[in-house]
């Protein structure tokens, strides 16, 4: 009983997130070129209106975020990828 | 640098004590300023295959007449489009990869959009990374289709 008295109890426990760290999967993967011509891999920078998710999501360093937005603007150009749309996946 | 720069008397001074093939060396490894470049273009559905293959002729002709060098060639055949364009769904697409000079694009451009069975098109410079991409991606599909064979 005294080991009791010394705790806080609550109800329902606290959660804890636990933070996944985020991290480039350029730089892990040691991808150094992102092509436009593959619409697969990046819609998975896209959310479901064709918008470029930010960085701060995906977790992307800059230098490849650029890459990136550049890779989706020449895929949209040529119609691999929809500049608008709804329920893209 | 203006065309006849071979003729200029800078290069000339530069060269005049070097032997020959000290001077091909540098001209094939400095001067002659050839880059890699990429090109997509959309063609129309309403092409038969063979009005299809006398367009990607024309642009291979263009390119070569040019003094251009094709390096790869891909036709990803009727794909459809993410958005209509020119109300149009669907469109042949094909890529050509070439080595050429930079004062040809603009040529190879010009004519992409007098040609009116051109929907889109896209010519890019492929950057040092991009050359290994395309050669890796060319070497396991050689090897798929290797395998697949046997």
């Amino acid at each position: 009983m005294a080991q009791d008295n010394s705790e806080i109890r609550y109800l329902t426990p606290p959660t804890v997130e636990i933070k996944k760290k985020k991290y480039c999967r350029f730089k892990k993967s040691r991808i150094r070129y992102i092509d436009y011509k593959d619409p697969e891999f990046l819609k998975k920078f896209l959310n479901e209106q064709g918008k470029i998710l930010p960085r701060r999501l995906t977790g992307t360093s800059l230098k490849f975020q650029r890459k990136i937005a550049v890779a989706i603007k020449r895929a949209r150009h040529l119609a691999l990828l929809p500049y608008v749309t709804d329920m893209l996946k | 640098m203006t065309r006849d720069w071979k003729r200029s008397s800078l290069f000339l001074a530069v060269t005049q004590n070097l032997p020959t093939f000290a001077v091909d060396f540098l001209l094939t490894k400095y001067l002659y300023m050839s880059n890699q470049y990429e090109t997509v273009f959309i063609a129309t559905p309403v092409l038969s295959d063979s009005q299809m293959k006398e367009a990607v002729a024309k642009f291979k002709k263009i390119i070569t007449d040019s003094k251009g060098e094709i390096v790869y060639e891909e036709d990803w055949g009727l794909k459809k489009l993410a958005y209509p364009i020119q109300k149009k769904s669907t469109g042949f697409y094909h890529l050509i990869e070439f080595r050429a000079e930079p004062d040809m694009i603009a040529k190879l451009e010009v004519e992409y959009r007098r040609d009116e069975r051109i929907l889109r098109f896209l010519t890019m410079k492929m950057e040092k990374y991009a050359v290994v991409y395309a050669e890796k991606k060319r070497a396991t599909k050689s090897a798929e289709q290797k395998q697949e064979k046997e």
